[in-house]
């Protein structure tokens, strides 16, 4: 199970990997980093932007539980209204980089709270047609916490 | 240079009307707001107008009568209408035209909105205007003290105005505990503090102020007209990677525009329409827009100064989360009432103080505002 799996997009993140980071770019101009890349920045007006490692940990700048089935489509997981399993949605706060917006592997409010240390987890999103693993990126309560 | 009056309004009740199309409803808009000014469609030199699931607004004159005037379509998300009549105020203001309309409508399935988006964002469960919503309200809540009680309170008054507004969708008040107990959509806001997708048309007709008399007996003066996009660091809705220092939201720029170009402050305004697509909007909007400061919130709605009654009446005719948000009509919705409580037509939900000048505020996707400043 363990870094098997097809990435739900390529750009986002590394995969396969034993030690997977989020992808972004850094502007060498004004040090702006976006997530995900982008070849223009959006802070200065750059256009020379590399693409950097993100951070793996950071803090929970703030989160809303989803409360009912979006639509599908766009939602990528169908299911029966009745087997929808509400989920954490939140901006994780990698210092000094950018806040990135992600699913949560939490869905309780009463175990989550804003500036509280998270850490980046590939897991399994849905199968596509053919049985394959479709993996997404979330962040996750660090232990402990 | 040249002023700009508004001299007619127009409206088709917002909602679900089955069987009319949202173009029909926009034209029944414009017949209103003619019939208000008390001219003819082929009196009019030029249209701005549009919808976000209803069609091309500019296919509606070949139903108002193939005159030849301008009409250029607008696509503004949820600031369709304030473009519009920003659109329209610059058409007049730079002496171009004399007379002209803003029209808006739409017509959205039930439920939450459908984003387009078919690639991972979408996919994965994060393209949701609602989550945007919620979590820049439990972010708020955290750092300035606004309590879930509050919350509550800001809904209970939208039913209760919408009880009052003939044109209003939800014109049944809801009790605290029927706000408080319905199901959390998005932590912490429940689905009776949220506006739904609906139906509806809204249409202004502008003209030269010097000309305006010649219409009404109480034209109302458009003082400001101003649109803004977002910066960077504002937060904003549908943002994948948020930049970690921040700035200020493209609200409070166009606020800020908008008094200056008024040569007002916030202090003279007496009755606003504050985007409210949920209730912790419509508590943000108050701040960023200049009327308070960010956590005064709290006590002035615990207070009732939000209220018809009050001494700063918000959303009188109960706001998107009354009459749902119907995209390209919203907007001039919200003018379409602050020019009837200017004229003090406002019957039942009339502000209790004295009225002399007005503001309108809308926030869209993804991330822009508009804001108008109307005075009689």
């Amino acid at each position: 199970m363990k870094n098997s799996g097809i990435s739900i997009d390529t750009k986002l993140f590394d995969w396969p990997s034993d030690n997977p980071h989020l992808k972004g770019s850094k502007c060498n101009n004004c040090g702006a980093v976006t997530f995900p890349i982008q070849n223009g920045c959006p802070r200065c007006c750059g256009v020379d932007m590399k693409s950097i490692q993100l951070k793996t940990k950071g803090t929970l700048w703030s989160w809303t539980i989803q409360g009912f089935p979006p639509k599908s489509p766009p939602y990528g997981k169908i299911e029966a209204p009745e087997d929808f399993i509400p989920y954490g949605v939140g901006y994780v706060e990698l210092e000094n980089q950018v806040r990135v917006e992600s699913r949560l592997t939490e869905n309780d409010p009463e175990k989550l709270k804003i500036g509280m240390e998270m850490e980046l987890v590939i897991e399994k999103f849905i199968e596509d047609k053919d049985g394959n693993d479709i993996m997404i990126y979330a962040f996750s309560p660090i232990k402990g916490e | 240079m040249t002023e700009v009056a508004i001299v007619g309004i127009g409206i088709h009740p917002f909602g679900r009307t089955e069987g009319v199309s949202g173009q029909e409803q926009g034209i029944f808009a414009v017949r209103d707001a003619l019939h208000d000014a008390g001219i003819d469609w082929s009196d009019l030199q030029f249209a701005y107008g549009g919808s976000a699931a209803a069609g091309t607004a500019d296919s509606m004159v070949s139903k108002m009568g193939l005159t030849g005037l301008q009409f250029i379509n607008v696509a503004n998300g949820c600031a369709t209408g304030g473009s519009a009549l920003q659109s329209a105020y610059m058409a007049i203001k730079s002496g171009a035209f004399d007379v002209g309309v803003a029209v808006g409508f739409d017509k959205h399935e039930r439920g939450a909105f459908r984003v387009d988006s078919p690639d991972w964002y979408g996919q994965s469960g994060l393209a949701l205007t609602t989550q945007f919503f919620g979590m820049k309200i439990q972010k708020y809540m955290a750092d300035f003290g606004i309590t879930d009680d509050t919350l509550i309170k800001v809904a209970e008054k939208s039913f209760q105005n919408g009880s009052l507004s003939p044109t209003a969708w939800r014109k049944k008040p809801l009790s605290y505990q029927e706000i408080k107990d319905s199901p959390v959509l998005s932590h912490p806001l429940r689905k009776y503090q949220f506006c739904s997708p609906a139906e509806g048309g809204a249409a202004i007709i502008l003209c030269r102020a010097d000309i305006a008399e010649k219409y009404t007996k109480k034209p109302l003066y458009l003082k400001a007209a101003v649109m803004r996009t977002r910066r960077y660091g504002s937060f904003e809705v549908f943002t994948q990677g948020q930049a970690v220092e921040q700035a200020e939201s493209p609200t409070v720029d166009a606020s800020k525009a908008a008094f200056e170009m008024a040569g007002l402050g916030p202090e003279d305004i007496d009755v606003a329409q504050l985007q409210d697509t949920e209730v912790g909007a419509e508590i943000m909007h108050m701040s960023e827009n200049g009327f308070c400061k960010d956590g005064d919130q709290e006590e002035l709605i615990q207070t009732g100064a939000t209220q018809i009654n009050g001494a700063f009446p918000v959303n009188t005719d109960g706001g998107c989360i009354a009459n749902g948000e119907p995209i390209g009509a919203s907007g001039l919705r919200q003018v379409h009432e602050i020019c009837t409580q200017l004229r003090g037509d406002g019957g039942k939900r009339q502000a209790s103080r004295d009225v002399k000048t007005g503001y309108t505020h809308v926030y869209g996707a993804p991330g822009l505002s508009a804001v108008t400043i109307i005075q009689r």
